[in-house]
């Protein structure tokens, strides 16, 4: 098959690590985005596991620089020059809005001291009460929207950064920004749904943690679709057929969102019984099986477009 | 020659007079002190080299083209060859991308690499449309021909333009290049050269190359992005992020729909 000739490229050898950093921002960003919402759902009894969703963003946050960082071929201790220019006789801060890793690296940053804070502010608050309204009200609200926003980049830049490359697959669709964010807010909400396990004053929140899981799946089908059809276009759609077993991963855990979509539907019917009660109820087996399958799909999705392109 | 700062410099690479001797390359990793990759058999034509890498800055191109039958004598075409290089683009896709700002424009107007600054993120390697940037595994940093950065420095012509026998690599200020090449491409379609065209000449191509090239074939023949397809990767910026907005306003509206839905019940 004959690639167009801005394909012959030689691969970025972005493997395990840049795999599970962009697996983990998306999580992380993710978390943020969804303990936010749950916050502006203004619904007090929503507060654990909005909280639940601050402390999850902030443990995985850590964990992304770290990756980073280990995948730079440098060394570790060159990290910084992401942020300073130590060209001589240009010293300053380097800040490069068209490169989505220069502006990326900035808003890690930026997003680790919103996770930071919300997680901290998450803490002091419960130690005055696990239900009770969040540290400064409206404020900490606010605040949090401005974090959410930082959060939604995080979760989706990584797709942009592969876009914007001369790479087979990855340049040749729009849409992995919106993939990898569609993604990234489905496996966060799976995760906090999966954590409820360990906070019971958040089980209250899962129903519609799960319902919100669907939602968040059925725009990344609709994206994954999307994403097919462009690579299939540019003539590169070939290259996906390698890593057919991770894209069959990726869409087990969208299915098994769906499935939960579609039985979250019905419980909130009002003669479905909807409500803490049967939340409760539903912190099975099964429930833990629809999470798990979801996050093995956010990273095998994740895998899959890094590996097709390279 | 002498060599001023502030001055465009470049190679014009004419590779109707390349045979492949592959001088370049020898005098290139001689100069550079470029160890080398193992040897091996490639079984590609006369190419034991295989690609540009941190090894190779300097790679001849063998492109068979045996005819099928005997033509007259002296328009026989068994090989394109071309040695092959960093071009040294005005639009450079490396430079666009990298996070660091290690790579930068030298007073002689090339794109070089700071070694001390690249930390070996590899979003060069992933930019660059000619796969000439690679990671040299002892130091992890990207690396490509720097245009003998040192030797222009210190008034020298660029090792592989010097050890080239047969003039193919000409090495000297773009304008004159420039002037050279328009006069051999006249030359060689008075001749009945017709398919002789200029790669990189004019800035429709990265906005220009510092090395630029007479080829024999289309740019295509050659593994070369055409005009058309000669983009930088901030095309797909404003694609990319529209993509992601959009998502975003999408992802959440339905968190909320879903986070208040149970009000509605």
């Amino acid at each position: 098959m004959f690639l167009a000739a801005e394909h012959f490229v030689r691969a970025p050898d972005w493997e395990w690590f840049i795999l599970g950093y962009f697996f983990l921002a998306g999580l992380s960003g993710g978390a943020y985005v969804i303990a936010t919402l749950l916050r502006l759902s203004g619904d007090p009894r929503d507060e654990p596991a909005a909280r639940l969703g601050f402390y999850t963003s902030f443990v995985l946050i850590p964990l992304c620089p770290l990756l980073l960082t280990a995948d730079l071929g440098a060394g570790w201790w060159k990290f910084w020059h992401m942020l300073v220019n130590v060209t001589p006789g240009n010293a300053g801060l380097n800040f490069k809005y068209w490169s989505p890793m220069s502006v990326g690296v900035w808003l890690l940053l930026v997003f680790s001291i919103f996770a930071t804070l919300s997680a901290l502010g998450a803490w002091l608050a419960d130690r005055r009460g696990r239900e009770g309204p969040p540290l400064l009200g409206p404020l900490s609200v606010a605040f949090n929207v401005v974090g959410a926003l930082a959060g939604l980049f995080l979760a989706s830049y990584t797709g942009v950064l592969l876009s914007v490359s001369n790479q087979p697959v990855w340049s040749d669709t729009w849409t992995l920004g919106g993939l990898f964010l569609a993604s990234g807010l489905s496996g966060a909400a799976a995760l906090i749904a999966l954590l409820t396990r360990y906070r019971p004053e958040a089980v209250y929140s899962l129903v519609r943690l799960r319902l919100a899981d669907g939602y968040f799946s059925l725009l990344e089908l609709i994206l994954l679709i999307a994403f097919f059809v462009t690579v299939v276009n540019a003539g590169t759609g070939a290259r996906t057929i390698a890593t057919a077993p991770l894209w069959a991963l990726a869409l087990v855990g969208l299915a098994a969102s769906l499935v939960g979509l579609r039985a979250e539907g019905r419980r909130m019917r009002p003669s479905g019984g909807g409500g803490g009660g049967a939340a409760v109820a539903s912190v099975g087996a099964n429930a833990i099986l629809v999470s798990m399958l979801v996050l093995i799909g956010v990273l095998a999705l994740r895998a899959a477009v890094i590996f097709s392109g390279q | 020659m002498e060599i001023k700062a502030g001055e465009s410099y470049g190679f014009f690479t004419d590779t109707s007079v390349c045979i492949g001797c592959k001088a370049c390359e020898v005098a290139c990793k001689e100069w550079n002190q470029l160890e080398g990759n193992e040897p091996a058999f490639l079984a590609d034509s006369f190419d034991n080299t295989g690609q540009l890498d941190a090894q190779n800055w300097r790679h001849v191109k063998f492109y068979d083209r045996v005819p099928d039958r005997s033509t007259t004598s002296g328009n026989g075409t068994a090989f394109l060859m071309m040695s092959d290089v960093c071009k040294h683009c005005q639009h450079a896709s490396c430079m666009e991308v990298c996070p660091t700002n290690a790579i930068i424009r030298t007073e002689f107007n090339t794109v070089f690499i700071q070694q001390d600054v690249c930390n070996g993120c590899r979003n060069c390697v992933a930019a660059c449309p000619y796969s000439v940037i690679a990671i040299n595994q002892k130091t992890g940093t990207a690396h490509k021909c720097t245009l003998c950065y040192d030797r222009l420095q210190g008034g020298l012509e660029p090792a592989c333009a010097k050890a080239c026998p047969t003039q193919s690599i000409q090495f000297g200020p773009l304008s004159q290049l420039q002037q050279t090449a328009d006069a051999r491409l006249e030359a060689l379609h008075s001749q009945g050269v017709t398919q002789a065209q200029l790669y990189g000449r004019d800035d429709k191509v990265y906005g220009g190359l510092n090395a630029f090239f007479l080829l024999m074939d289309k740019p295509e023949a050659y593994g070369l992005p055409n005009a058309e397809n000669a983009v930088l990767p901030s095309r797909n910026n404003i694609g990319g992020y529209a993509g992601a907005v959009i998502t975003a306003v999408v992802g959440v509206v339905a968190g909320l729909v879903a986070f208040r839905r149970r009000r509605m019940a």
